[in-house]
């Protein structure tokens, strides 16, 4: 039984600038099952409908068609089951400025049902670094330490299942460090854990499968290896102190001075070094590396950016 | 504890932390009415024989604190959860609809009677209180806050910002309440306004609570209760429909 299953999911919303009674699609016919005790990465741009497939899979937002279900319970049918079995880390701070850190901690806990949990709220104190912060009000902490809180109201009744929405957007690299630390050990003992992310570093360490959305679909599907296999296997890249002609900005990911290009062997680097000596162009620190999941990405949503997207279990 | 029990707990914690603003403010209000109102009025008006005008404002004083506090109660906690965005907590939590629903109306009657007795309790160094009928304070009490806690539900639902509630407290709340008899006998008024009276359930309210005081009242108070109590039903269905549906909390 897979962890999440989501079956041909769409949501459509009211569209804010079509004409009225019109709708815009976030997600499309969307159909992908999580194993249980994967750690599976759920990347896309903007507006792809990450967060909307994840608000589905909490209960928050209803999808228009098709099925989510967590450990085989429906999340509208059977919405307590699926519920208890699910913990969400959302995207937005947010916190209740009535109550500090311990009893919102309990509260938590109790509209689960889980009595007597102060072991594990101490050990999720612990474990996410906020032990000295039990009895300060939510009010009182920085917006690093309000993610941590966020992150075990998630855990507080132990879900075999965790979805992590964006959870290091913003964060300083500690936060990081010991945030990545506590999911991948929970991750070893069995949890099932979603995450979606905007640092792809990130996801490439950390896991096991990724999925690509975008525009609502899923474009992308496999492991991360595969992935990355698939992609052009190096990138060429060298800093320039003037901008790229048109001709070439077009095929290739530039960062401030820093350009990058697909290169599959040799002669494409001497091809692109020769085009950047012609433009009048002096290329310095040139260096030659292998793909990453960054590389594989801009190339999904190269492939994608037409009208011709068709959804696939591999990548297409 | 049950999660609506937690629930339950934590909303009635969340105004309790805040006494001053939440229960001494209102009581404070209502004892300033009873100073300047039956100061002023006592030796005008009679309303029923045997009963000081200041005796007489003192149920209905303490019903209307009541009533706009349970409502005051499970709105503001809905609003500030969806300003404020932690709302999502208890979205997140396998709540039913009816939890939900036991619990912010349970806090908000909660806090309508202690906020009701506050008000007697403070009363008692402005004139003597009488209890007719013990059993009649009790009902009436219980769902008109019940009432209110769910009509404060659906307007808590249904704001989406501080000044959409407030329109709905102040164009709402306040006139049906004011309206209601709590400073006169609807008998003084012209048939007309009498007859428009008898349309607003806040009258049988204060009617019926004032009875069990008393042992006397503009209307019998098993209308009142009939009113009230039909009233109340049709609040929290509604109420409990829109938790059931999620709206403006579930897209």
């Amino acid at each position: 039984m897979p962890a999440i299953s989501f079956q041909s999911v769409s949501k459509a919303y009211p569209s804010p600038r079509g004409p009225q009674g019109s709708t815009f699609l976030a997600l499309d016919q969307v159909s992908l099952d999580i194993e249980e005790g994967e750690f599976f990465g759920l990347l896309g741009p903007n507006g792809a409908g990450k967060t909307t497939l994840i608000t589905i899979l909490a209960g928050l937002a209803r999808a228009s068609s098709g099925r989510v279900s967590v450990l085989g319970s429906d999340v509208q049918t059977d919405f307590a089951q699926a519920r208890a079995k699910l913990g969400v880390v959302p995207q937005e701070l947010v916190f209740d400025p009535f109550f500090n850190v311990r009893e919102a901690l309990r509260f938590q806990s109790g509209y689960f049902g889980v009595k007597n949990n102060d072991a594990w709220i101490d050990e999720l104190l612990e474990s996410l670094g906020l032990a000295d912060k039990a009895q300060a009000n939510m009010r009182q902490l920085s917006g690093g330490m309000k993610r941590r809180v966020l992150v075990a109201l998630a855990l507080v009744h132990k879900p075999p299942v965790i979805v992590l929405d964006e959870p290091t957007a913003g964060v300083d690299v500690e936060l990081r460090q010991t945030l990545w630390h506590f999911i991948a050990k929970l991750n070893k003992m069995g949890h099932t854990v979603l995450l979606t992310t905007h640092y792809l570093e990130e996801a490439e360490a950390l896991c096991g499968r990724i999925a690509m959305l975008k525009t609502g679909r899923v474009v992308a599907l496999d492991s991360t290896s595969a992935l990355l296999k698939a992609a052009s296997s190096n990138v060429l890249r060298f800093k320039i102190d003037s901008e790229l002609p048109p001709a070439l900005a077009v095929l290739a990911r530039v960062t401030g001075r820093v350009v990058q290009f697909p290169a599959q062997d040799a002669l494409a680097v001497e091809h692109y070094l020769t085009a950047v000596r012609e433009a009048g162009l002096v290329a310095h620190d040139i260096e030659i590396r292998r793909a990453d999941l960054e590389d594989v990405f801009m190339d999904v949503m190269k492939q994608h950016s037409g009208s011709d997207q068709t959804q696939g279990s591999v990548l297409v | 504890m049950t999660g609506w029990q937690m629930l339950l707990y934590k909303e009635v914690l969340r105004f309790w932390r805040v006494a001053a603003q939440t229960i001494a403010g209102p009581v404070l209000t209502a004892m300033l009415y009873l100073l300047i109102f039956g100061h002023a009025l006592e030796s005008h008006v009679k309303v029923y024989d045997q009963v000081s005008y200041t005796a007489f404002l003192v149920p209905g004083l303490a019903m209307m604190s009541l009533l706009q506090n349970a409502f005051a109660n499970s709105s503001s906690s809905l609003i500030m959860s969806k300003v404020m965005g932690n709302l999502v907590f208890l979205l997140l939590t396998p709540l039913s609809y009816l939890h939900w629903f036991v619990a912010y109306v349970g806090a908000s009657v909660f806090r309508g009677l202690v906020v009701g007795v506050g008000v007697f309790v403070a009363s008692v160094f402005f004139t003597d209180i009488s209890f007719a009928a013990p059993l009649w304070i009790a009902a009436f009490a219980v769902m008109g806050a019940a009432l209110m806690g769910a009509l404060g539900v659906i307007a808590g639902l249904w704001a989406e910002k501080f000044d959409q509630l407030a329109a709905f407290q102040n164009f709402v709340v306040m006139p049906m309440t004011f309206l209601s008899g709590v400073f006169y006998s609807i008998h003084s008024l012209p048939p007309f306004w009498q007859t428009v009276s008898h349309f607003n359930p806040f009258f049988y309210m204060i009617d019926g609570f004032r009875y069990g005081f008393f042992g006397v009242s503009d209307v019998s108070p098993w209308l009142s209760l009939g009113v009230v109590g039909a009233a109340m039903l049709a609040v929290s269905a509604v109420a409990m429909y829109l938790l059931k549906i999620g709206y403006r909390i579930r897209s």
